[in-house]
């Protein structure tokens, strides 16, 4: 290769190769993040504004203000179907486990948002693309009836890429089950407010998510039924970019707001100024 | 060619069938020499049908399901006492490929519902081959409403590849439209009946399935994805669908064992499409019998079993299956 060809292409090798460890990417601007700057930055590009997806944990933690009480977290999948493709389910499972240190792809517990006692379920796309298995959904249907007992409002994060396929039948009921707890919550008055984070698709959408009394979504979050490959191939044409994107949403009266990251606890605060029980 | 496996399996039985005919007649004239030729010849035919049809697999049953001779939705709702159709969502338009209204079944006044499939091309490309838009789902969370109020039991028939994955439908808040419609069933206060009658395709047939009984056709299918969805999703390989098919535990047996579905209706060999009137005619009966045990529930009742019921099918556990227990 004659040198000024491989110049170029060899710094731009360099380039992407940042010690992950301590730098990222942004995939939208290509600007290189310090880490701990990022995750102060609640995992915002501090350039342009791309929301990085986010850890259950992180954002529990940028949320609530002190304790938080996890529930249903004993409650941990098996095999109903004896799936195996590639790999066994049960294996996948445990591979997710430790890259995401998650048991599930939701977390979900109790504890206060700006002094307003909540029960939060925040679901993880690191773990099985957020998909909907049966723990899933009953830890959310356990955190809705929880929730209920103690009167409390209910904030879910969404990020799922629906039903878990390994789970088969039993995947899809978690939509019966989890509507009929949303359904019971709300039917004694209770206010459930969701956030729509990237991506929300498939059954997730078409179950509890789209049941809340108001829906937020973060900045530029692809939300829909159905996954946008799919709808390609169905209608043999490229889709807009802005196709399925929280703003898209909004201006389609589908969701009631769009809010930056870093302005969403405020966000949550003013909407459970106007329901919630105010704990201190 | 059909791309239906079991379209292609029925042509050489077509065959048969027209010799069958052709000596039956002849044997009419000459009772004597043919009838022993016609006996043969359908004791041959009745084999072959045991041999093709006798034992299905999943992938089979898949295209038994979407056969297109298969009884539809309005094949079911025409034989009822009485039908009468009601239309739209009352924001947008009427999705033909959900049909509904009040009937009467043995004398009971009921809210109907079902997804409807096309019986040729022109009523598919009308009836959008059976995959409801945002507005199907609408009327049929509407209907579900009014059922509910006006005390009548609802009678739902399921036959859907899926819901429509188009961009209308998207920009209509498809998602929010099969929310909306599964809070509709899962608090109407009447007796739900639910019938999987060809394929049920994912969240666009749950839609109308949540029920206090789900019977379910022998052959029909039920699914978390349709296998080529499944395959596409897990595989990015279209093609390895009956291999989906086969992982998916999408049949009527299947469902059974996990609680899911209620009651298997059995079809004549060679599915239904075979004896459609007898299939029909069973079906109306099991629903009757199902309504008549459940409307005798205080409706307190009846929605606390609707709860349990779902609420239950996230702790099932089949035998020699390690149990949901504490993580580590």
């Amino acid at each position: 290769m004659p040198m000024p060809e491989w110049l170029p292409s060899r710094r731009g090798k360099d380039a992407q190769r940042v010690d992950a460890a301590l730098w990222s990417k942004c995939p939208k601007c290509g600007e290189v993040l310090y880490r701990r700057d990022l995750a102060a930055n609640l995992y915002v590009c501090s350039r342009c504004g791309y929301h990085f997806r986010m850890n259950a944990y992180d954002r529990i933690n940028s949320l609530i203000d002190s304790e938080f009480t996890e529930i249903g977290n004993d409650v941990v999948s098996s095999d109903p179907l004896g799936w195996s493709d590639k790999k066994s389910y049960p294996a996948k499972l445990s591979g997710d486990r430790e890259r995401s240190g998650l048991s599930e792809s939701v977390v979900c517990g109790f504890g206060t948002i700006g002094g307003f006692a909540v029960g939060l379920g925040v679901m993880d796309f690191h773990f099985r693309g957020g998909t909907m298995g049966r723990v899933t959904g009953e830890r959310i249907t356990l955190l809705l009836e929880e929730a209920r007992n103690r009167k409390l409002p209910c904030v879910i994060f969404a990020a799922s890429g629906g039903a878990r396929m390994e789970e088969g039948m039993l995947a899809l009921m978690q939509m019966a089950k989890t509507t009929a707890a949303v359904s019971r919550f709300m039917e004694d008055g209770n206010f459930f407010v969701i956030v729509l984070t990237d991506p929300t698709t498939g059954g997730v959408a078409a179950s509890f998510a789209f049941q809340a009394d108001v829906i937020v979504a973060e900045s530029k979050a692809m939300i829909g039924f159905a996954g946008r490959r799919v709808i390609e191939q169905t209608i043999r044409q490229r889709l807009p970019d802005q196709f399925q994107t929280a703003e898209f949403l909004l201006e389609k009266g589908a969701i009631d707001m769009v809010v930056d990251r870093r302005d969403l606890k405020a966000t949550l605060v003013r909407l459970l100024e106007y329901v919630g029980r105010h704990e201190q | 060619m059909s791309n239906n496996i079991i379209v292609e399996r029925e042509k050489g039985m077509v065959e048969l069938e027209r010799r069958i005919a052709e000596l039956r007649e002849a044997s009419a004239a000459q009772p004597l020499e043919m009838s022993s030729e016609v006996a043969a010849l359908e004791k041959k035919y009745r084999q072959i049908l045991q041999e093709l049809f006798g034992t299905l697999s999943p992938w089979e049953k898949v295209h038994m399901a979407r056969h297109p001779a298969r009884p539809t939705s309005l094949d079911y709702i025409s034989r009822f006492d009485r039908f009468d159709e009601l239309h739209g969502d009352r924001h947008y338009r009427d999705d033909p490929s959900v049909v509904g209204g009040f009937a009467l079944i043995h004398g009971r006044a009921v809210m109907v519902l079902g997804q409807q499939r096309g019986r040729d091309t022109k009523e598919n490309l009308r009836r959008n081959f059976g995959m409801p838009a945002p507005e199907g789902y609408r009327k049929a969370s509407r209907l579900a409403r009014l059922a509910s109020r006006l005390g009548l039991p609802i009678v739902t028939f399921v036959d859907t590849k899926g819901a429509d994955p188009g961009i209308s439908s998207e920009e209509h808040a498809q998602s929010e439209a099969i929310a909306t419609c599964l809070q509709a069933f899962a608090t109407a206060r009447v007796p739900i009946v639910a019938t999987i009658v060809g394929e049920g395709g994912s969240g666009g047939a749950l839609a109308l399935a949540i029920a206090d009984h789900l019977i379910m056709l022998e052959h029909s299918t039920y699914s978390v994805a349709s296998p080529e969805g499944c395959a596409a999703i897990l595989w990015s390989d279209a093609s390895k669908a009956e291999e989906a098919a086969a992982r998916l535990k999408l049949t009527a047996d299947d469902l059974h064992r996990f609680g899911i579905v209620d009651e298997i209706l059995p079809e004549p060999l060679g599915g239904a499409h075979r004896n459609g009137s007898d299939v029909v005619k069973r079906t109306l009966q099991a629903v009757d019998v199902a309504l008549t045990r459940l409307t005798e529930l205080p409706a307190e009742r009846l929605l606390e079993q609707r709860y349990q019921k779902y609420r239950r099918l996230g702790e099932w556990q089949a035998e020699g299956l390690e149990p949901i227990g504490k993580a580590h």
